[in-house]
C-alpha cells in the first residue's frame, strides 16, 4: 500500500502527579491517499490523543512520544517543530470537536480563514479575503459575504463548524483529521456536516481520519475503521467488513450499547459494565478482560497481540468472536 | 440595544457617579464639627469670615452649599486657597499641577506596560521553566519593595552618589525635552516598579489560561509560528484584565502619587492634595477630589469602550458564549 500517513509503534504518555499516564500504546496505522479511516472508542480510549500526537500538536515537557510517524514521505517524528509546521494546513489539517471553543473569540471570521492563506500560501490580504469568501461558499454558508465580518459568538454551532472546515481545507490539505466533528452539534446538523465532509473529500481527493465515539457516524463515512480501547488499537478492518464480521468482543459491546429506535420503553439500555482501566496502571493481561463477557482465566494473565486474518482484518483478542473455543 | 441608547445609558451612569462622589466629598466637609470659616482664615476678622460664609455658601444647608459649589465648579471656579490671602485659586494651582500628574501617570503606564507585556507573554510561554521562574522571582522582590523606598534608593544611588539625575523638582517641555525627562525618570521608575509586577502576573495568569484553549491548538494546526500565535491569538483575549487594571490604576496614579510627588517635589495633584490637607484648605481638597473623580470616571469610560475593541463579546449584551 502506498501510504500517505504511516504510524508505527506510536506510544504517547503523560507525566502526571499520579504517575505515567499511558494514553496511546503501540499503535500502527497506515492511511493511503484519499482514504477515509475512522477511529472509534469510548471517551478516554486515546483516540483524540492519537490524532493530535500523529500530527505533532501535543506539546509540553510532560508529553512523551515514541515511535515514528511518516507523512507523505517525511518522517515527522524526526523533524524540528518548524519543519513539522511546514506541513500543517497544506499537508495535514485538523477540525476540532467543539466549534464553540476552537475559533478565536476575538477575531473576525474573515481574518481567521485568510490567516492560513496569507501565512501558509503567501497570498496577499486582498486575494486571501476573496478566497475566504469562496471557501465559505464551498462549505455552504449562506450570506458568506457578511460572514467575513462577523465574530464567532455571532454564529450558531453548525455555522461555526462549517467555518472551521473552511479553515481546515483552505490550503488544500492531503489529509484531514476530524476530531469528533459532529459531537457538539444537533443531530440534523450532524448529518449536514457529515454530508459536507463526504462531498468535500470527493471533490478535493482528501484523505480523512474521522475520530468519533459513534459507530453510526463511522458506518457511512469511512473506508476503514480502527477501534481503540485503553490506548490500543484493538480491531482494524474495512468498515463494511467490521460490521458484518467483527472479531473483537469490545467492538461488539460498543455496537450493542447504541440505543435502538425500537428499544422497548422502560427497558434498561445496554451499557458496557465496568469502566476503562486506570491509564497510569497498565496491569498484565487484556485491558478489556475485566469487562468482557467472553473472558477466560488466560485473558487476565496474557496480553493479546494483534492477530491478522488472511483478509487483513486485525484484532487484539485471545478468543475472538467466531472462533471455536 | 441601539448605539444611541447605549451611550445615553453610559453617560447617565457617569453623571450619577460624579454627582454622588462630589456630594459625598461636600458632605464630609460639612461634617467637620468646627466652623469652616475659622479654619480657612484663622487670622481673619469676624466680618471677613461672614463675607467668606456667604461667598462659598457656608451659611446655607448642606444641599444648598453643595449646589452652590457645583454651580461654581461647572463654571470653572474651584474655590480659592485662603492661606495665601485668597489671591490664589484652586483652578490656577491645578492648571499647573494637573499636566505634571497626567504626564507622570502616562509615562509610568507606558513604561510599566511596555516592560510587563513582553515579560508576561514570555513567562506564560515558558511557564514553569527557568525563564519563568527567574522572572517571577525578580517580580516578587520588585513588588515587595514599596515605591517610596525605591524612590529613596534611587535618590541616593543615581541622584547623589552617581549624580546622573536631578533629585528634585520638575522641568517643563519648554525648559528642554531632555531636562524634562531627566526630572521625570526617577519618579516614573519608583511608581512603575510595583505596577510592572502586578501587570506581568495578571497577564501571565490570563495567558496561561488562554494557552489551554482549543483555539490555540487550532491556530497551531494552521501552521502558524509560535510568535504569531502568542501575539495574535493569545495576547488579545488575555489582555482584558490587564487593561482594566491599568485603567483603574490611572486614577490612583493621578491623585495617589502623593508620597512620590512629595519626595521628588514634582508638585503634581498629589502634592496639591497634600498641601490642602496640611494647610486645612478644605475647599481646595473638595475640588481636587472632584477633579480626580472626573478623571477616574473618564478613564473607566475609555476602558469600557476599549474592551469592546479588545474583546468583541463585551460589545453585545446578548452574548451567549
Amino acid at each position: 500500500m502506498n501510504s500517505l500517513l504511516s504510524i508505527k509503534d506510536l506510544n504517547v504518555s503523560f507525566d502526571t502527579p499520579r504517575g505515567m499516564l499511558e494514553a496511546v500504546r503501540n499503535v500502527d496505522i497506515e492511511i493511503a491517499a484519499g482514504m477515509s479511516v475512522g477511529i472509534v472508542g469510548e471517551s478516554g480510549s486515546g483516540k483524540t490523543v492519537l490524532s493530535r500526537a500523529a500530527m505533532g500538536l501535543l506539546q509540553g515537557s510532560n508529553v512523551h512520544r515514541t515511535g515514528t510517524v511518516v507523512f507523505d514521505g517525511h518522517e515527522l517524528t524526526a523533524m524540528t517543530r518548524p519543519e513539522v509546521r511546514s506541513h500543517f494546513g497544506t499537508g495535514m489539517a485538523m477540525i476540532f470537536q467543539d466549534p464553540m471553543t476552537a475559533l478565536n473569540p476575538v477575531r473576525r471570521i474573515g481574518a481567521q480563514i485568510s490567516e492560513s492563506l496569507i501565512f501558509r500560501l503567501g497570498m496577499s490580504k486582498k486575494d486571501a479575503l476573496k478566497r475566504s469568501l469562496e471557501l465559505l461558499q464551498l462549505v455552504r454558508i449562506p450570506d458568506a459575504k457578511s460572514m467575513l465580518r462577523k465574530f464567532p459568538y455571532q454564529l450558531s454551532g453548525g455555522m461555526r463548524q462549517r467555518v472551521m472546515i473552511a479553515i481546515a481545507i483552505s490550503c488544500n490539505p492531503k489529509l484531514l483529521f476530524a476530531d469528533e466533528p459532529t459531537t457538539a452539534l444537533d443531530v440534523t446538523v450532524q448529518a449536514q456536516i457529515l454530508q459536507l465532509l463526504r462531498e468535500l473529500r470527493e471533490d478535493l481527493g482528501m484523505a480523512m481520519v474521522l475520530v468519533t465515539h459513534d459507530l453510526g457516524v463511522v458506518a457511512g463515512n469511512t473506508d476503514y475503521v480502527a477501534v481503540m480501547y485503553a490506548g490500543q488499537v484493538v480491531e482494524f478492518s474495512p468498515t463494511t467488513k467490521l460490521f458484518a464480521d467483527m472479531r473483537m468482543p469490545y467492538t461488539e459491546a460498543l455496537l450493542e450499547s447504541i440505543p435502538k429506535i425500537d428499544h422497548p420503553a422502560g427497558k434498561r439500555l445496554l451499557a458496557i459494565a465496568g469502566r476503562l482501566p486506570d491509564p497510569t496502571d497498565r496491569g498484565s493481561g487484556c485491558s478489556f478482560a475485566p469487562r468482557c463477557r467472553y473472558s477466560q482465566a488466560k485473558c487476565l494473565e496474557e496480553s493479546p497481540t494483534l492477530k491478522t486474518d488472511p483478509d487483513g482484518h486485525l484484532y487484539r483478542c485471545l478468543f475472538p468472536i467466531g472462533e471455536a473455543l | 440595544m441601539s448605539k444611541f441608547g447605549f451611550w445615553l445609558q453610559r453617560v447617565t451612569q457617569v453623571l450619577i457617579v460624579l454627582l454622588l462622589v462630589t456630594f459625598g466629598a461636600s458632605l464630609l466637609l460639612r461634617l467637620i464639627p468646627v466652623d469652616l470659616a475659622t479654619i480657612l482664615i484663622p487670622n481673619g476678622s469676624e466680618s471677613e469670615r461672614e463675607i467668606l460664609r456667604t461667598e462659598i455658601g457656608l451659611n446655607k444647608g448642606p444641599i444648598g452649599y453643595y449646589l452652590q459649589w457645583l454651580g461654581n465648579f461647572v463654571h470653572g471656579d474651584l474655590g480659592k486657597i485662603y492661606f495665601s490671602g485668597g489671591t490664589e485659586t484652586v483652578s490656577g494651582h491645578l492648571a499647573k499641577a494637573m499636566p505634571r500628574s497626567l504626564l507622570l501617570m502616562a509615562y509610568t503606564q507606558v513604561l510599566a506596560l511596555s516592560v510587563a507585556i513582553p515579560l508576561g507573554v514570555i513567562s506564560a510561554y515558558r511557564a514553569g521553566r527557568r525563564t519563568d521562574r527567574i522572572i517571577s522571582n525578580v517580580l516578587f522582590v520588585m513588588s515587595s519593595i514599596p515605591g517610596f523606598a525605591i524612590a529613596l534608593i534611587l535618590i541616593i544611588v543615581v541622584g547623589v552618589k552617581l549624580a546622573w539625575l536631578p533629585t528634585l523638582g520638575y522641568a517643563t517641555y519648554s525648559e528642554g525635552i531632555w531636562e524634562h525627562f531627566k526630572h521625570m525618570l526617577m519618579p516614573v521608575l519608583s511608581l512603575s516598579f510595583g505596577l510592572i509586577a502586578t501587570y506581568t502576573r495578571l497577564l501571565r495568569a490570563d495567558m496561561i489560561a488562554s494557552l489551554r484553549e482549543d483555539y490555540v491548538t487550532m491556530a497551531m494546526s494552521k501552521g502558524l509560528s509560535d510568535r504569531r500565535i502568542l501575539w495574535k491569538h493569545v495576547f488579545r483575549p488575555s489582555s482584558i484584565t490587564l487593561f482594566t487594571s491599568a485603567a483603574l490604576s490611572m486614577g490612583g496614579l493621578i491623585g495617589g502619587a502623593i508620597v512620590i510627588e512629595s519626595i521628588f517635589a514634582t508638585y503634581g495633584v498629589g502634592f496639591e492634595i497634600f498641601v490642602a490637607i496640611a494647610g486645612r484648605q478644605y475647599i481646595s481638597l473638595q475640588s481636587c477630589v472632584a477633579v480626580i473623580a472626573l478623571f477616574y470616571v473618564f478613564f473607566n469610560l475609555i476602558v469600557d469602550i476599549g474592551s469592546g475593541f479588545v474583546d468583541p463579546r463585551t460589545r453585545d449584551r446578548r452574548v451567549n458564549v
